[in-house]
């Protein structure tokens, strides 16, 4: 499956483009408006449906296993905080969903990295990630794997 | 400057028929290139296979008073105010641009039909094409040195000229030399060769936005409103172009991903 966009409803606006994890949404240099470049690199992750504001992305299925007729839309409703699907089947049943994107006010707990500490060289050389184990919610040590037990030729 | 009507000054060395034909023969242009792209993409087809579509999925009849509000609605608020651009810079500058080509192609028209062969013109019109041509050079260029997608979305560098650009860049121009061309004009230079200078680039521009339709983004503008009113009366059938409805919940977040502009290459 890979995604196409309805050139009606698409403004241009570049969201697609910014969020799409394999880049391959593009502009279109004739009508200035999204596109999919490669629709085979293609892996249906949904980032560019849910992103464009006018709803104009839709993801379209192989014919050999998506039958006619079916359709799976969503609409994301940021100032709502929800996602809602609706998945229409080959027989017209229709299945609604609606679920939380989040919970949190956005925004808000993004951590901002620019303003935080630079890290001194035995952290950026430690096993532990940005903000772990605080942000994990865990007061335990986090384990870590002995550089002794890699295998040889694996430098860290 | 700003109240002579240019085309009143240009009258005696160009005869009103000779402008009203041009002026007529651009329309002509522009309604022969939207045709031959409507025949080319199958825009019009399009939407009565989308119509028919959503006709059949509609969960609810709409009477021709509903119709015709939604119709109405859309036309004052969606297309008026290009709704669909949100909130932030890329919807004023393309309101500037759009307001004031209308301007400038109302005062345009108004002014080669009704007053290039008189000595007077009532003031307001020669304001208003003036004002227009501010308004769309203002426009179009926010839009194209700071606000396309291609640009700030795609990191290409801003002087990359694309085909897209053919008709913001042509309209810009159409105004820029218009005006320029309206200033020298009002200064009676006489021998000098300036102001007929950019008369001949006006012209020139002028057959390139509107000969230049079927290669350029300007059918557009007839496009978006039949989009906008086919998605507004989906929207009010139950059909939504199989979307589901709104979330039943209220609006207690941000603006999410919106609030940052979309340039993070």
């Amino acid at each position: 499956m890979s995604t196409f966009v309805y050139m009606t409803r698409c403004d241009g606006c570049g969201h697609c483009v910014d969020i799409c994890p394999s880049d391959i949404m593009h502009i279109d240099e004739t009508i200035r408006r999204a596109k999919n470049i490669e629709p085979n690199f293609c892996w249906e992750c949904y980032a560019c449906v849910k992103a464009c504001p006018n709803h104009a992305i839709d993801v379209r299925g192989y014919a050999d296993f998506a039958p006619m007729g079916h359709s799976v839309r969503v609409r994301r409703e940021e100032e709502k905080g929800t996602i809602s699907w609706k998945i229409k089947f080959r027989n017209g049943t229709t299945k609604d969903f609606v679920s939380p994107i989040t919970t949190k006010p956005w925004g808000k707990f993004i951590p901002k990295l620019a303003e935080g500490d630079k890290p001194n060289q035995e952290e950026i050389k430690s096993q532990v990630l940005y903000n772990e184990p605080e942000g994990l919610n865990t007061k335990k040590e986090l384990p870590s794997v002995p550089k002794d037990s890699f295998k040889k030729g694996v430098y860290y | 400057m700003i109240t002579n009507n240019p085309f009143s000054t240009l009258s005696e060395v160009v005869s009103p028929v000779a402008m009203q034909g041009f002026l007529v023969t651009m329309i002509a242009l522009a309604a022969i290139g939207t045709l031959i792209d409507i025949i080319h993409k199958k825009n019009v087809k399009y939407f009565f296979e989308n119509a028919k579509k959503a006709k059949k999925n509609a969960t609810r009849e709409l009477k021709a008073g509903e119709r015709f509000s939604i119709i109405a609605k859309t036309v004052v608020y969606d297309i008026g105010t290009t709704s669909e651009l949100g909130a932030g810079k890329r919807r004023v500058a393309h309101l500037l641009g759009m307001y004031g080509t209308i301007l400038f192609w109302i005062a345009s028209t108004v002014m080669i039909f009704c007053y290039s062969s008189s000595s007077t013109t009532p003031f307001a019109w020669p304001i208003i094409w003036h004002a227009g041509a501010i308004m769309t050079i203002l426009g179009g260029c926010w839009f194209w040195f700071f606000l396309r997608v291609n640009v700030y979305s795609e990191a290409q560098p801003w002087y990359r000229i694309i085909k897209a650009d053919l008709f913001v860049l042509a309209l810009i121009s159409t105004s820029l030399f218009g005006l320029i061309w309206s200033y020298l004009q009002s200064l009676n230079l006489n021998e000098r060769w300036d102001d007929k200078v950019f008369l001949v680039l006006y012209v020139v521009s002028n057959i390139v936005l509107f000969g230049g339709v079927y290669w350029s983004k300007f059918a557009h503008m007839f496009y978006k409103p039949g989009a906008a009113i086919q998605k507004n009366l989906a929207e009010a059938d139950g059909s939504r172009d199989n979307l589901p409805p709104e979330a039943d919940a209220s609006e207690k977040f941000g603006p999410g991903i919106k609030r940052e502009a979309p340039k993070h290459y």
